[in-house]
């Protein structure tokens, strides 16, 4: 009776101190510390090793298109999943970001790190204001304006041929070495991955989740969600604008095809098979999806067929990834 | 009315379309007291506290909250004043648990300025401060019930969690969307006590009801509302013995059953 007693008791006290103490993890064996880590490990590692077992030139450049769309489909992830915006706007942030770019470096002269560095933060700037006024758009209608900003941006540039028209602006400074450009490229994709991993479980990713699943209760909740939204876009558009910089770089030129709409429907793609929601998800996606891509360049116009077959059966058997 | 006045309508109007669903609606509420609003459905109960949330934007009338006009601000900055509500369709975050819900609105600018529920509110400690409110407004803090997933709780927590959210902004008015609707007897009889309770913690309340006999325990003054106009206000004795009230609402039997009980 006693013991029952004392035993009710103690499982009282530990259900209180076991909320107190969540987040707190103690590790109690090599295999849970294995757990905890060897995904990450893998991921990590797996990325940084890459650049080291491939020689090919190609493929090198492969890598790092696949970590480009990679960012592409993390900012996609995470506005959709995390945030409840379903953005088409990827190329609309490629185009922006590289655009900067290759402005601050061929007209300001700024070194390539410093302008991709610039055209990150002030494309981010830039985007966030320009899709301001949609964001109390949900659902489709928020997809499809999105949309519109890329095609727009092309036409404009095309027409009144400014930013160096049709041609693009060319002499564009590389990134130093070719060793550089890789490993810049995965370790700010491995940044910007698990910062965007620790950002969604902190309180302000609930709050954004909570504008995602019931924006009315945050609203009642005395919080402006048009502000929340603004945020998140922002950083977004910042991954992506970084994206675009990037590429930008490694091809030396800037040109209207920094808009084209590859770049906002293969990281839709790459999420969808990668699993959506889940952030590294996507990036694995893009690892499966741009070398298949290249592959089948050799096929020409069959390229796109075989490429929906292979895509095919992952959408309908595992939808989710 | 006790004290002072602490919302004022002032012949608010809202029409959808060619649909009149408020018709110069005018009450006033009092610091500190309970008002409870009825009505048939239909009759605007519900436009009525979109109209004050700033969910719904009158087509004309004013709203007054501590004398500062309201009309037509947006509901985040209306709750941010202290002017909080209940949803009749509760709307928790379903995927979290319990008390995760609590994490959000004490992210809120106005939780941190009021420093949330006791002094708490701080970073990082939201989660404690969460259950301290759901402990607060019956919640029994040595279950499991706190942490449970939201969309595994029976709907008599459902809508304390609805409560919840609106304490912790700390709020000075609460309205109350059919917080008694879908409970059971016994849920209830420990709702009412509860809402005593906030009363006496000085927080005014306006409740929509249909559940008469309960809110006719609780409520300091009743307002019936009829086609989207005011019928009748008064004390729950008044209302009932207006023959209007009978005609338009409840049909003479069943007062004479509800005064029986009351």
């Amino acid at each position: 009776m006693t013991t029952g007693t004392q035993q009710r008791r103690k499982e009282r006290i530990d259900r209180g101190i076991k909320v107190r103490t969540e987040g707190i993890y103690a590790l109690m064996s090599w295999r849970e510390l294995a757990y905890l880590i060897l995904p990450r490990f893998v991921i990590i590692v797996g990325l940084l090793i890459l650049p080291l077992v491939i020689f090919d030139m190609y493929w090198q450049r492969v890598i790092s298109i696949v970590c480009i769309y990679a960012l592409l489909a993390l900012s996609f992830d995470f506005l959709a999943h995390h945030v409840g915006l379903v953005s088409l706007g990827g190329a609309f942030f490629v185009g922006v970001g590289g655009y900067l770019s290759a402005v601050l470096n061929s007209v300001f002269g700024f070194p390539a790190l410093l302008s991709i560095a610039g055209a990150t933060v002030i494309g981010g700037i830039i985007c966030t204001l320009l899709l301001l006024p949609c964001l109390p758009l949900r659902g489709v209608y928020f997809a499809i304006v999105t949309l519109m900003y890329p095609l727009f941006m092309a036409r404009v540039i095309e027409a009144l041929d400014i930013l160096g028209g049709t041609d693009g602006i060319m002499g564009i400074d590389s990134l130093p070495s070719a060793w550089m450009e890789q490993y810049f490229i995965i370790g700010m994709l491995l940044l910007f991955l698990f910062g965007i991993r620790r950002l969604v479980n902190t309180d302000l990713g609930l709050v954004l989740r909570a504008v995602k699943d019931n924006d009315q209760a945050v609203r009642a909740s005395g919080m402006n969600i048009t502000t929340y939204k603004a945020f998140a876009v922002c950083i977004a558009s910042a991954i992506g604008c970084f994206a675009g910089a990037s590429l930008v770089h490694i091809y030396m030129w800037a040109g209207i095809s920094t808009f084209a709409l590859d770049f906002s429907v293969l990281p839709i793609a790459a999420t969808v098979i990668g699993g959506s929601g889940t952030l590294v998800g996507p990036v694995i996606g893009c690892l499966i999806l741009v070398p298949v891509s290249e592959l089948l360049r050799d096929f020409g116009t069959l390229r796109i067929v075989f490429y929906s077959l292979s895509c095919w059966p992952s959408l309908s058997f595992a939808a989710r990834g | 009315m006790k004290g002072g006045p602490i919302l004022q309508i002032q012949e608010i109007t809202k029409t959808f379309g060619g649909i009149i669903a408020l018709n110069r609606v005018s009450f006033e509420v009092g610091e500190g007291e309970i008002l409870g609003i009825i009505g048939p459905n239909g009759s605007g109960k519900t436009t009525t506290v979109n109209c004050i949330t700033g969910f719904v934007k009158p087509s004309s009338g004013r709203v007054l909250f501590r004398g500062k006009e309201i009309t037509g601000k947006p509901p985040h900055k209306i709750a941010d004043m202290g002017l909080t509500r209940t949803f009749q369709i509760m709307r928790p975050y379903f995927s979290l648990p319990a008390y995760k819900n609590l994490v959000i609105p004490l992210f809120s600018p106005r939780a941190r300025r009021t420093g949330g529920w006791r002094g708490g509110g701080r970073r990082g400690d939201r989660n404690t401060v969460g259950i301290d409110i759901l402990e607060e407004i019956g919640f029994e803090r040595d279950s499991y019930v706190p942490f449970k997933v939201t969309s595994t709780l029976p709907t008599g927590y459902l809508k304390r969690l609805e409560l919840a959210r609106c304490l912790a902004l700390k709020p000075e008015l609460i309205i109350c969307d059919e917080v008694f609707s879908g409970l059971s007897m016994s849920e209830i009889a420990s709702m009412v006590p509860l809402i005593e309770r906030l009363q006496m913690s000085g927080i005014t309340l306006i409740m929509i009801e249909h559940r008469l006999r309960e809110l006719f325990k609780v409520a300091d003054r009743v307002l019936v509302l009829n086609f989207g106009e005011k019928l009748v206000e008064g004390s729950a004795a008044e209302v009932m013995a207006d023959p209007r009230v009978r005609e338009a609402y409840f049909g003479s039997e069943k007062v004479e059953e509800v005064m029986r009980h009351a």
